[in-house]
């Protein structure tokens, strides 16, 4: 098993690497910054200095292995806009956009389990046909929109919630609810499908006839077998509820990571733009690391493929 | 036995299998309407632009965000219009095509590059196979999103270059469901006995391997369409995909922000054709996937056989 995740560990590092290295070269292929930075009518001289004192005339192979050389000690330089280092200015917005991840997709875990398992007790009945059609709608809106309306809806026209920040409980509730709509809708379909095809095998046939409750067999017997495709499932949205947070954050103003890197990218702030990249990118590796270790907790069978 | 149930299937005529098909689309009334949604608007990307062009670029500031539902400046202004007094219904026709033709383009390539790769991954194994996975763990292990503002930033969001970034993103997925139905058709009899029998590897894949993995790519590509759409629209909406003049519904949800307080319909109108497209496109994809399922088809074959 230690061998497994050296494995995985190896060919992370080695995906990590990949990113950072084509990052690099594309950030540095979109042109001085110092056309961006100083006056249109900066003279010559000005420029010049801007760009010594950046590092940015300096051949790009030698900027390169002075980034990688920094890069181990987590030193990504400092970010041109603000002034202060890149990865503090990334690890100021992780824990906004890591609780939001978080919340959405405890919540879609929730919802969706517990819907697709009522759902898939009596397939055809009303409640699956509801549940069935409302999951597919969650799927299919594009978040932005559904953001947008209910912006509209329940910020300007109902007035209960106020339309951006993260100063009280009340404005975490619009971006959570945005972000958990497709993961919950996707979820609830892989939960059904698993849930029908597990509900009728031997052992939960014998459940029922030595009379344990509905409610033990549906969320005890079968659950535990049922949840191994929504972890998996869930495990793909996790790196699509960072793509949401993207839009989610940059419409609600959320400090976040994804605000941070559009402001980033709209400026021109190269050490940021490769700090988010490399966190991001951190942060789910470790989360497959979990998602691994899930699998090992509910499925014995998966320890020995391991092994 | 065999024999028998191979022959009554091969004599079947194509023209009553094609009735089936269209009876067994018949009994489920919400793929039914899909495919009449998604047909409609494959119409309007066809016609639109050659009969709308002129009326839904012609500016008019008397008609400044003009509310819906108001009839007195003609039809085209039934869903209101623009910040630039342009009729929305007339707009977000015009924009059906670049928004399906981008998504087709990108699901096309990605369905090709993917297909390919996953083929040669599953067919030889190996090292080749391995060094291809995991090229396509590097891709799916970073959010797409922020990948694809990256590249867009770097280079200018031509159509082509959102294409192409689109397309990138979406690779992994049909390289590894490719790959994993080959390596489990190749090891099985039929494959093996045109193997002993003197097919080379391009019969092999052509003739007997690929019949096989095609219904499952064809599902992939319905469910990625509308993926793909929601992808562009999002890049369009954060501003770093198409650029006017061209117009795609992504595009029209961005103008309209501006003025969500005072012009809802702005965004409304383009985000709900979205919704519609993807929408259609989910529902006709669980009925491919039930069609294509020998264990589920009964519920669409005829009600009374239940």
């Amino acid at each position: 098993m230690a061998r497994h995740f050296a494995k995985r560990a190896l060919w992370s590092a080695i995906s990590l690497f990949a990113l950072v290295v084509a990052v690099f070269f594309m950030s540095r292929m979109t042109g001085s910054p110092a056309d961006l930075y100083l006056p249109l009518d900066a003279p010559t001289e000005m420029r010049v200095q801007f760009e010594h004192l950046h590092g940015f005339d300096r051949p790009v192979y030698e900027q390169f292995f002075s980034f990688l050389g920094d890069l181990l000690r987590f030193d990504f330089g400092m970010s041109l806009r603000q002034g202060l280092p890149a990865i503090d200015l990334v690890l100021q917005a992780l824990p906004t956009t890591l609780l939001l991840a978080f919340y959405s997709i405890t919540i879609a875990l929730v919802v969706a389990v517990v819907t697709g398992a009522l759902a898939a007790w009596r397939p055809n009945s009303i409640f699956d046909r509801i549940a069935t059609v409302l999951s597919l709608i969650g799927a299919s809106l594009p978040n932005f929109w559904v953001a947008i309306i209910g912006v509209i809806v329940f910020a300007v026209t109902l007035r209960w919630v106020p339309t951006s920040g993260t100063g009280s409980v009340a404005q975490w509730v619009l971006p959570i609810a945005v972000l958990a709509l497709r993961p919950a809708g996707l979820i609830v379909q892989v939960a059904r499908s698993s849930m029908i095809s597990v509900l009728s095998s031997a052992y939960v046939k014998t459940a029922r006839a030595k009379g344990a409750p509905s409610r033990r067999i549906l969320f005890v017997h079968a659950l535990r077998n049922g949840m191994l495709p929504v972890i998996t499932v869930a495990g793909d949205q996790a790196a699509g509820i960072i793509n949401g947070a993207v839009i989610v954050e940059t419409i609600f103003g959320f400090p976040g990571v994804g605000k941070l890197m559009i402001d980033s990218i709209n400026y021109r702030d190269f050490a940021v733009i490769q700090a988010g990249v490399m966190v991001t990118a951190i942060a789910i590796f470790l989360m497959n690391v979990l998602i691994d270790l899930a699998y090992l907790g509910l499925d014995p069978r998966t320890r020995e493929e391991m092994v | 036995m065999s024999d028998m149930t191979l022959e009554s299937q091969h004599s079947q005529p194509i023209a009553q299998r094609r009735i089936g098909l269209v009876f067994m689309l018949r009994q489920d009334p919400f793929a039914f309407a899909a495919v009449v949604v998604l047909v409609l608007f494959a119409l309007l990307a066809v016609l639109g632009p050659t009969l709308l062009g002129d009326i839904a670029t012609s500016m008019n500031l008397r008609a400044r965000n003009a509310p819906p539902f108001e009839l007195e400046r003609g039809f085209w202004y039934l869903l209101g219009a623009d910040a630039l007094g342009r009729p929305i219904l007339a707009r977000v026709i015009l924009a059906t095509r670049t928004t399906l033709l981008i998504a087709g383009a990108a699901v096309l390539l990605s369905m090709v590059v993917g297909s390919v790769l996953g083929l040669i991954a599953g067919y030889r194994g190996g090292f080749l196979g391995d060094a291809i996975l995991r090229l396509t763990d590097i891709v799916m292990s970073f959010p797409s999103l922020l990948l694809a503002l990256v590249v867009l930033y770097v280079f200018d969001p031509a159509i082509t270059n959102v294409i192409i970034v689109l397309a990138i993103t979406r690779v992994p997925i049909y390289l590894r469901t490719v790959r994993a139905e080959v390596m489990e058709i190749r090891s099985r009899m039929f494959v093996t006995s045109a193997r002993v029998t003197g097919a080379g590897p391009v019969r092999l894949i052509g003739k007997h391997i690929l019949p096989m993995v095609f219904p499952t790519i064809v599902t992939i590509m319905t469910l990625d369409f509308a993926f793909v759409m929601l992808a562009e629209a999002s890049l369009s909406f954060l501003g770093l995909g198409v650029q006017a003049p061209n117009v795609t519904w992504g595009v029209m949800v961005a103008e309209g922000r501006n003025y969500l307080s005072s012009a809802w319909w702005l965004s409304f109108w383009p985000g709900l054709a979205i919704a519609l497209v993807t929408m259609s496109l989910n529902l006709v994809s669980n009925w491919v996937r039930m069609v294509i399922d020998p264990v589920q088809r009964w519920r669409l074959e005829g009600k009374g056989e239940k």
